[in-house]
């Protein structure tokens, strides 16, 4: 369990992370959502004494990190950029992080298997793909087979088939009782893996919330109706609680009504309907809206078509 | 993922101790960082083969031009010195390896690895210290000793050598390999608390090499009074047995410099517990 209180990180003038609070449960996967620059990184840095809070504090099953006899057994961290000498074999990289616990030779083989590693973990690790660098980073992060572990940016580099891997290898570490603690900025690779979501977004928090309430809040409200009597059907709907806007002359997307009553509604008034949809809004779009003004750099084009799109509506 | 579970029950029964942090256990790990990388290795070779080498070089090179020396040129002549000659090539390859030893792991993000581990950070030092100086003494005292022997040889040609019964020259020969050792252990320092390879080793050279020239051109009567106490100077008084009346004794300098790095590494230690990594 990680338990994050008032966690404020200043760099300067910047503040990184603000007064956050959260708790991370064991058994498991728990995503960490923010956009590029939100804090995520450095929040997790600051749970393995990487980096020293300006306020507030971190415990992981109820200890601060440096505080344990043998850390590397408590957490197995894999952090977003590589953390490996490039001139080092990946073999030998693995040997000195075990040694300094006295972890046996043998269990670093094992984690070399277990990573995929063995054919190239007598090279030097600056060779490396990407790829191969985050499984070597996970594999340090097994080394211990620690009851926690964080890991920023897991699958950033990987094919399909070693993001695959992860998935379930996160899944199975849950499944074990272990606490497992990922970042991420891409809400659909959360929505496949984790069960419980932090949200972040400039250093605050935004939503914690399961992975499934989230979904639920996000689908949206909005259905999709076609009929040749638009303009009849809208203002038979349209109420203080309801919006309906139009896209093409035909069709129009109706805000706070189920389905079931637009149909009704229109049964009941003799208006045709060629199409009577419910908008499930995806996962991204929900996650756009939950933290659009938590965004740290806007790129100009979108904002540009923000614009715009507001002017027609 | 059967191989999960596989894994996770072989280490509880594979492990004969419990896993935990030692200081010891960190300086084996400081041992396998150390020599697990080429460069480290050519760069030990290469300070082995500058102290050997050009220690027997300048010795053949002295005794051929004996009969031609002037008196003038004579004056002063340390056999010793001379035959240890390479100790002031040797530096630059030891101060570099000294510097990279925290550098390297600030510019690949290996640190971050390292003080994941030891996350009181304190013991990393240390070991790496240790486990630096203790090969850079080994190694560089037998290089000295090879030197003297081989440069020895050399001088007998013209009977102008010395051996290690005379006063002074047994500490000058060890003295070498002391020197180079408190210059890897400078570097050290440097590289943990400028965190920067080129800052680290243009710093290191600039105390060591430079600030003797800059002191050399203040007014005499000041210069006089600073040069000796310089890092590189008071270091150096030990390598030489003639010695030269405004240097410092050989172990008082030796200490003088020994302290300067003693201060160098305090401040890396502060540095590195109060600095996010």
């Amino acid at each position: 369990m990680i338990e994050v209180r008032g966690l404020t990180k200043r760099y300067g003038e910047k503040i990184a992370v603000s007064d956050l609070s959260f708790t991370v449960q064991p058994g498991i996967v728990t995503g960490f959502l923010g956009p590029n620059g939100s804090g995520k990184s450095t929040t997790m840095r600051m749970i393995i004494g990487l980096d020293r809070p300006t306020a507030g504090s971190v415990t992981v099953d109820g200890r601060r990190y440096r505080d344990f006899a043998a850390p590397l057994t408590e957490v197995g961290a894999l952090l977003e950029a590589r953390a490996v000498h490039t001139g080092r074999s990946a073999f030998n990289h693995l040997l000195a992080l075990a040694q300094t616990h006295g972890i046996p030779r043998r269990r670093v083989d094992e984690v070399i298997d277990l990573v995929g590693l063995a054919e190239v973990a007598r090279k030097r690790a600056g060779g490396f793909s990407l790829g191969m660098g985050q499984r070597l980073g996970i594999a340090s992060a097994l080394l211990a087979d620690p009851s926690t572990f964080i890991l920023d940016e897991p699958v950033n580099g990987l094919d399909p088939e070693g993001i695959r891997w992860i998935r379930n290898l996160l899944k199975a570490l849950a499944a074990e009782g272990r606490t497992v603690f990922v970042s991420s900025h891409l809400m659909s690779e959360m929505a496949l893996t984790a069960e419980h979501l932090i949200v972040i977004g400039r250093g605050r928090l935004i939503a914690d919330t399961s992975v499934e309430e989230f979904v639920r809040r996000a689908s949206g409200t909005v259905v999709r109706v076609r009929t040749p009597q638009a303009s009849k059907l809208r203002d038979l709907l349209i109420s203080a609680d309801v919006t309906v806007t139009s896209v093409v002359s035909d069709t129009l997307e109706v805000t706070g009504l189920p389905s079931e009553r637009i149909g009704e509604a229109a049964a009941g008034a003799g208006v045709t309907l060629y199409e009577l949809t419910p908008q499930q809004a995806s996962l991204e779009e929900a996650f756009m809206d939950l933290t659009r003004d938590a965004v740290e750099f806007h790129g100009a084009a979108s904002a540009g078509a923000a614009a715009a799109l507001e002017g027609q509506v | 993922m059967t191989t999960i579970t596989a894994a996770a029950s072989a280490t509880s029964h594979s492990a004969p101790g419990r896993p935990r942090l030692t200081q010891a256990r960190i300086v084996r790990s400081e041992w396998t960082k150390l020599r697990s990388l080429r460069s480290t290795l050519f760069t030990l070779l290469a300070a082995v083969l500058f102290v050997v080498g050009l220690g027997i070089l300048i010795s053949w090179g002295r005794a051929s031009h004996w009969s031609q020396e002037s008196p003038g040129d004579r004056f002063g002549f340390d056999p010793t010195n001379t035959s240890l000659s390479g100790t002031y090539l040797a530096q630059l390859a030891i101060g570099v390896l000294g510097v990279l030893a925290f550098s390297g792991e600030y510019a690949t993000g290996m640190i971050r690895a390292t003080l994941g581990a030891v996350p009181k950070r304190l013991p990393v030092l240390w070991a790496k210290a240790g486990v630096f100086a203790v090969v850079t003494f080994v190694l560089m005292t037998i290089a000295a000793i090879v030197a003297f022997l081989g440069g020895q040889a050399m001088l007998s040609a013209k009977h102008i050598q010395t051996n290690l019964t005379h006063p002074g020259v047994l500490t000058a020969v060890i003295g070498a390999g002391l020197y180079l050792t408190v210059v890897g252990l400078l570097g050290v320092a440097l590289g943990a608390l400028l965190r920067s390879t080129a800052g680290g080793i243009a710093t290191l050279f600039g105390i060591l090499l430079v600030l003797p020239l800059i002191v050399h051109f203040l007014p005499s009567n000041w210069s006089r009074h600073i040069e000796r106490y310089l890092p590189s100077n008071a270091g150096q008084s030990i390598i030489n047995v003639v010695h030269d009346p405004s240097a410092m004794q050989p172990w008082t300098g030796f200490f003088l410099f020994l302290g300067y790095a003693v201060i160098a590494v305090a401040a890396a230690a502060l540095v590195l517990v109060r600095r996010d990594a």
